[in-house]
């Protein structure tokens, strides 16, 4: 789960980070009004969206007066802003930090990562900050110094000595360092975060240790056991398809093709997927329904794959071994009965009692296109679509 | 011989109590599995289809000298429930649970690297399928039926798809010797080139079949163990090719973050290392048919 930056902040300076004087404004006179309130002549106004690149993307302005203020959010409220992290969709900004500008000497990046190499929390620093860590691995290597993390002892402070030395950054300042590398690791791993990115850090001209933005991303399978960060979760930045499907505890990936899939396991999903492809067709979305899915779930699978109005064909494709064939039968029957389906729906099953299933598909009376293998299943499934298509395009409705 | 379980391996069951764990307990029974006991703290005394439940692993391992444990435990206490098994003696524990946070597993592993080598459990998954060695013994959750005993060995981080590369195998009458599922977590028990290495040692094993997906460097770093290490012939399917970038595609792990975690990214790697590549997943048992044939 992502958050904003304004509440990375928030979360990183109860652990020992300094950040900048901020405050958060919903509104262009409420932008103007808590710029005031921090006091100052100077401010840094930034569009609140869960992406990256929102500086090239006219997201972050520096503002002197009012009225520049007024007019830098009045361009950013209600907009969708793309950046190379959002997808040409966009996010949409509902929410602007106002903060005092900060003078700046240096700029530092500064990254904690789950490395699923060493299977350890890693540390990713470079002198090179406000640059992207993926144009600083192309440009400047060298630049990259990295640490990993024994999880038994935490982030000692040596290691962190270490890290500010090889950025160069002066003595007086190494206290700054240790404390603020101490407290990202810190909160790294009391909140289960997987991401932890400050870019820039940056040593002010009056020598303070500050992170300008900052970024956390969270373990979802570790959310029970933080409901304080639960509560930051914004809708408004999740693809409504995708949101929907993990409020039903399915799993959901949107895609631009034609044909939806519903599949367990998140394996077999991807290669239904390729199937797809391969035999001529392209997937609408990716979605696995998980181990023990009951005729309940399918019908919410086939709910939430028929939202998707690009859907034309469904490929459902389950081997079962936490699943029975039996279960997923009645819930596909179940599904065609509650849903309205007027695309093409073909099925293949197999694995646990695949002969129960098959039978109560065949005795369902339901116009459903049986297949045995993943073959068949991708050709049928391409095969109904583009006769579909031939037959013009249906106007599909969706109870 | 077989890798990992063999049909005299004695096998308890953590979180026996559960629903899925009782039908699976059932399963692996019948499948002839030597299942001795089963652990569910605050139950012990009871049983569950005839065989007796303890309160701790330590207790199980006992009175019943089990070897290996496959755990079912609700992902809030899996680890704990990972490390009581290596604590306990445990030789090789698989764990089903989907959903466990990366750090608990990060401290799961630091924990086992406490016991000196020769005392040091193997853990395969989590959120995986299990492991089976076919006709003797099967710890998880997989259809066994659809396992003929043979000489093929697989791995795979998907449990269904490690299924359906069975299946192709038995429809041309080609068995398995163990099939493993490492499971879809960023970070695992065991990795690919771990199980590789097992697979060559064991003589029952002819052929390799690996099927990874997109994410992570373990389809990598296998690709240069097998390149310099493995004598047996390697098929490899990578799951994944219409996968987008940076996008997390149900299993945690498999998300394309870096250079060379994507699904074609990873058949260029393996193809490089001397690795028959199945392109289309429906054909990883023709693909493997061959590769015998030419063997």
């Amino acid at each position: 789960m992502d958050i904003h930056e304004y509440q990375a902040k928030e979360v990183l300076a109860n652990f020992g980070v300094t950040v900048p004087d901020g405050a958060l404004a919903y509104s262009p006179e409420q932008a103007t009004y808590r710029a005031r309130e921090l006091g100052g002549d100077r401010w840094v106004v930034k569009a609140q969206i869960h992406a990256g690149g929102r500086g090239k993307a006219g997201g972050v302005k520096v503002c002197s007066t009012d009225v520049e203020i007024q007019e830098a959010t009045e361009g950013m409220f209600g907009q969708k802003m793309v950046t190379h992290q959002t997808g040409p969709e966009g996010k949409g900004i509902y929410r602007v930090y106002v903060e005092a500008a900060v003078p700046i000497d240096r700029e530092i990046y500064l990254g904690f990562v789950l490395d699923r190499t060493s299977q350890r929390v890693m540390i990713v620093a470079s002198a090179e900050g406000g640059m992207e860590i993926e144009d600083i691995s192309a440009e400047k290597p060298d630049s990259i110094v990295r640490a990993t993390v024994e999880p038994a002892v935490g982030l000692r402070e040596f290691q962190c000595r270490q890290i500010a030395f090889k950025l160069g950054i002066d003595a007086g300042m190494t206290q700054q360092m240790v404390r603020t590398l101490q407290g990202c690791y810190r909160a790294f791993t009391e909140l289960d975060a997987t991401m932890v990115e400050i870019n820039p850090l940056v040593i002010t001209s009056d020598n303070r240790v500050i992170a300008l933005d900052a970024k956390m991303t969270f373990d979802d399978n570790a959310l029970f056991r933080h409901p304080q960060i639960s509560e930051l979760r914004d809708k408004s930045q999740e693809d409504p398809r995708e949101s929907r499907a993990a409020d039903r505890g399915l799993s959901y990936v949107g895609l631009d093709g034609n044909i939806g899939c519903i599949v367990n396991g998140a394996g077999l999903a991807m290669a239904t997927m390729d199937t797809i492809k391969l035999a001529g067709g392209e997937p609408a979305n990716f979605l696995d329904i998980g181990g023990g899915a009951t005729p309940e779930r399918v019908a919410k699978a086939f709910r939430l794959v028929l939202s998707d109005k690009n859907v034309q064909a469904i490929l459902v494709n389950i081997f079962a071994g936490i699943n029975r064939c039996d279960w997923v039968a009645e819930g596909v029957v179940q599904a065609l009965k509650e849903v309205q389906v007027d695309v093409p729906v073909i099925v293949r099953l197999a694995g646990t009692n695949v002969e129960a299933g098959q039978k109560i598909l065949a005795q369902s009376g339901l116009p459903i296109i049986r297949a045995a293998t993943l073959n068949e299943a991708a050709e049928r499934a391409v095969g109904a679509w583009k006769n579909d298509l031939s037959q013009g395009t249906k106007v599909r409705a969706v109870s | 011989m077989s890798i990992l379980l063999d049909r005299d391996t004695k096998v308890i069951v953590q979180g026996i109590t559960g629903k899925m764990a009782r039908f699976h307990t059932k399963d692996m029974l019948d499948y002839g599995t030597s299942v001795v006991g089963g652990v569910v703290p605050g139950k012990g005394g009871e049983t569950v289809e005839g065989v007796p439940v303890f309160d701790t692993v330590e207790d199980a391992v006992r009175e019943t000298g089990a070897e290996a444990s496959l755990v079912f435990v609700p992902p809030p206490f899996a680890a704990d429930g990972i490390m009581e098994a290596a604590d306990a003696g445990i030789r090789y524990c698989v764990c089903i649970t989907d959903g466990i946070p990366a750090q608990d597993m990060i401290r799961v592993k630091r924990y086992m690297y406490r016991y000196p080598k020769d005392r040091r459990m193997v853990l395969t998954g989590p959120n995986c399928a299990g492991t089976i060695s076919p006709g003797k013994a099967m710890l998880g959750i997989m259809p066994g039926h659809i396992y003929m005993p043979g000489h093929v060995g697989i791995v795979g981080r998907s449990g269904t798809l490690g299924y359906e590369a069975a299946a192709q195998l038995k429809e041309r009458g080609i068995g398995v010797s163990t099939s493993v599922g490492i499971g879809g977590d960023p970070i695992n028990g065991s990795s690919f080139r771990d199980i590789l290495e097992r697979f060559e040692q064991d003589e029952d094993t002819h052929v390799i079949a690996l099927i990874g997906e997109i994410g992570g460097p373990q389809e990598a770093e296998a690709a240069e163990y097998i390149r310099d290490h493995v004598t047996k012939p390697v098929v490899a399917y990578v799951a994944g090719l219409t996968a987008p970038k940076g996008r997390t595609m149900g299993h945690a792990g498999a998300i394309i973050s870096a250079f060379g975690e994507s699904a074609s990214e990873k058949v260029e790697i393996l193809s490089a290392a001397g690795v028959t590549v199945a392109e289309n997943p429906a054909v990883i048992g023709e693909t493997i048919a061959k590769v015998m044939e030419a063997a």
